[in-house]
């Protein structure tokens, strides 16, 4: 099968490319780049004034399955992906049961083969059923093909239990993902500590429950000399705190969300639950700190966390209904519309964040379009605006905090593995 | 004049200074039906008033069932006890019944923040906050306004100061948006660990001293001590509290000389007012309670014109 993309913007930094040319794919592979290629194709794609990159790999998704099949499913979720020009994801462990076991991984290994429309990598508990007492076999998960170790939703407490892990991914050169909160810290609050819990009546999450246990996995990280990586960072402390970190050679890296660059905290006001997700939506001098970080470099990546809810779940009262918001669809669009088209990152700097940091903090071979790679691009109008609509989602669920939002950015193709999986 | 246009009274952060204007002039016209030999006007008939309790309330129930019965509505009291809640029925499909009995308007007390706006987004018929959470509770504030008023004559340039326990006080809240859009200067007076984060941000002075507070003041608004809220989180003993913040005669004693003493109710005697202050000749605390019917009668007329315009 060969499919030919003729005449688009091929931004490709892993080849540092950012130019009008052709893209031969052939077998699942990129054949050939080149100013011009004439040839035979069974599907030839005109990409003029299009963006080619590769395809978004997107390192925080809940699939929810097994166990929550009536919030999202491996199938729904993985279409929702294409659809957002995501070729690639990491499976978070917090399902039911939790990915803590060779035999769990088979399960949810099983599910994929049967219905994942893109590549779904997994990431498997750091500690049984993800209760922060006792350390996974890390040898076994990393045997049955897990790629890292996250209790995403969980912060590991206890410092022995996670220095131990941390010596234990070491040994199995698994990467250990912190989802960094201090629930002593944060307990039962549900947005952001200050004038907008003060106005709203609520409990106020901190931003040191979040930046105080970045700066402890750091520092413990660091005595194990394990590399780690921060999930989903909100707040301008965490982003100095990694910046210094850096600075001093230590070996974090991190991710923050499209909402953290998108929104703040005033969003939160009118009590719609689709802006409540944790860390919560905090204040507009850390939405810059963040786009900051993300300029500099500081923050790698740009996961969705997409977290799917039920109705059931979110058309309740706000303390009551769950934390989290999808964000497989808007994420490239949001990161378009926020990053790029104000000036904060170019082109090859958004396909980083989206594509080619992912990649290698998580060790696979993708996020390039050089000859050979895996055939996992996407296809970008720059240009056409697009509402997001609640019914328009494939998701499973429709707790997006986009929606009625004018984004920038239409994902028109998704090649997938060198077969063309989404087309609008 | 302004016309009301809202469907619904969720809180006082919403509202513009003309719209408490206008809540305030239409309770002066109602205030004078709670005078007459006969305590009725025919706004309201044959409309449903249905007052939906998720907590225990007395006062401000009694305060709206009055109200409504005064406008000739028809009033169906709902409380948590005798209601499908109990059988794990959501608030929206609460709601969404008491649609379906063609009811006007729904006047919900609840215990989570933000209910009473979620209501209101999702049924078309008329949604009034009787206080939910921490958030706002809007006619106890416009009473308290509206009290005010009547005792000084204007709102504007007053200073006001508000004490107890701010951070869970919907009372607090819903004050100080009111007042400092009406141009009052609040200051609000609590142990700083019942001072909410950021709270000067909504344009008020912090203080944890009760004599400062009362310094200045025209006006004082004591809040109840909701010990029954104790969550174990340094809050203050009652008599240590009574100590360090009870507005007693003494303290009043370097305050104005007529300063007006307010407080929602019901009062914790000898927690944060001494029964001098209480009962004393600052005080208008039965005035607030009399008030309280003409600030709903015309909150409920008011949304319930709104509705209809839409």
């Amino acid at each position: 099968m060969k499919i030919l993309i003729k005449n688009g913007r091929v931004v490709d930094p892993a080849n540092n490319l950012d130019k009008v040319c052709d893209i031969l794919v052939d077998n699942g592979k990129i054949a050939r780049v080149a100013a011009k290629i004439d040839c035979a194709a069974e599907s030839v794609i005109d990409a003029k004034d299009k963006i080619v990159m590769p395809g978004i790999i997107d390192m925080h998704v809940h699939l929810r399955e097994p166990g929550r099949e009536d919030k999202e499913t491996v199938l729904t979720a993985t279409e929702a992906a294409l659809a957002g020009g995501i070729t690639s994801v990491l499976a978070m462990p917090n399902t039911t049961p939790a990915i803590d076991c060779a035999e769990n991984v088979k399960l949810l290994k099983s599910i994929i083969k049967k219905d994942a429309r893109n590549f779904v990598f997994i990431a498997g508990a750091i500690t049984r059923a993800r209760q922060g007492e006792e350390v996974t076999d890390t040898a076994k998960l990393k045997k049955e093909g897990v790629l890292a170790l996250t209790d995403d939703g969980s912060s590991v407490d206890k410092d022995e239990v996670f220095l131990e892990a941390l010596r234990e991914a070491k040994k199995s050169k698994l990467l250990i993902i912190c989802h960094s909160e201090d629930k002593t810290l944060s307990a039962d609050g549900a947005v952001n500590l200050g004038i907008t819990s003060t106005r709203m009546g609520l409990r106020g999450i901190s931003r040191e429950s979040e930046y105080k246990r970045v700066e402890r996995d750091i520092a413990l990280a660091r005595e194990a000399s394990c590399p780690v990586h921060i999930a989903h960072i909100s707040c301008k402390e965490s982003v100095e705190i990694i910046r210094r970190a850096r600075k001093k050679g230590i070996k974090v890296t991190c991710e923050t969300a499209p909402h953290y660059f998108a929104l703040n905290e005033e969003a939160v006001l009118g009590f719609d639950t689709n802006m409540k997700m944790n860390p919560p939506l905090r204040a507009q001098e850390d939405v810059q700190a963040i786009k900051q970080g993300l300029a500099d470099g500081t923050i790698d990546a740009i996961a969705s966390d997409h977290a799917p809810h039920t109705e059931n779940e979110k058309d309740i009262e706000f303390e009551r209904a769950q934390f989290g918001v999808i964000g497989l669809e808007t994420e490239g669009a949001v990161a378009i519309t926020e990053l790029v088209d104000k000036g904060i990152l170019d082109w090859k700097g958004l396909v980083r964040k989206l594509s080619v940091n992912p990649a290698k903090i998580l060790g696979i071979n993708k996020g390039s379009l050089g000859k050979g790679s895996d055939a996992d691009i996407v296809i970008i109008s720059p240009q056409k605006k697009w509402t997001v609509q609640r019914d328009k989602f494939l998701s499973k669920s429709k707790n997006s905090p986009f929606i009625g939002r004018t984004l920038k950015g239409v994902v028109e193709y998704t090649i997938c593995g060198g077969k063309v999986a989404f087309s609008r | 004049m302004i016309k009301w246009q809202r469907k619904d009274l969720v809180g006082l952060e919403d509202l513009s200074k003309e719209e408490i204007e206008l809540i305030l002039s239409t309770a002066e016209s109602f205030k004078e039906v709670s005078a007459r030999a006969i305590k009725k006007v025919p706004a309201l008939r044959g409309k449903t008033v249905v007052n939906l309790f998720y907590e225990p309330s007395t006062r401000t129930r009694v305060s709206f069932e009055v109200a409504a019965k005064r406008l000739s509505a028809d009033v169906i009291n709902i409380s948590t006890e005798t209601s499908s809640v109990k059988k794990g029925e959501t608030l929206i499909d609460t709601g969404k019944n008491i649609q379906a009995l063609n009811a006007d308007i729904i006047v919900i007390r609840h215990n989570s923040s933000g209910a009473a706006a979620m209501l209101a987004r999702n049924v078309d018929i008329s949604v009034v906050n009787a206080g939910d959470g921490w958030h706002e509770h809007p006619t106890q504030a416009l009473l308290d306004i509206f009290t005010l008023k009547e005792k000084l004559g204007r709102i504007k340039g007053l200073n006001v100061s508000i004490v107890g326990d701010i951070a869970h006080s919907r009372v607090a809240r819903s004050n100080i948006w009111g007042l400092t859009k009406l141009g009052a200067k609040v200051t609000v007076c609590a142990p700083k660990v019942l001072i909410p984060p950021g709270i000067e941000e909504m344009g008020v002075v912090v203080t944890d001293n009760i004599d400062e507070a009362l310094k200045k003041a025209d006006a004082v608004n004591i809040l109840r001590m909701q010990f029954e809220r104790d969550e174990g989180t340094a809050f203050p003993e009652q008599l240590e509290y009574f100590k360090a913040f009870g507005v007693t005669r003494e303290r009043l004693q370097k305050a104005k000389k007529d300063i007006v003493v307010m407080h929602p109710g019901p009062l914790n005697r000898g927690v944060e007012i001494s029964s001098e202050v209480a009962d004393g000749t600052n005080s208008v605390i039965l005035e607030q309670v009399t008030n309280g019917i003409a600030v709903r009668m015309a909150v409920l007329f008011l949304v319930a014109q709104g509705r209809d315009k839409k």
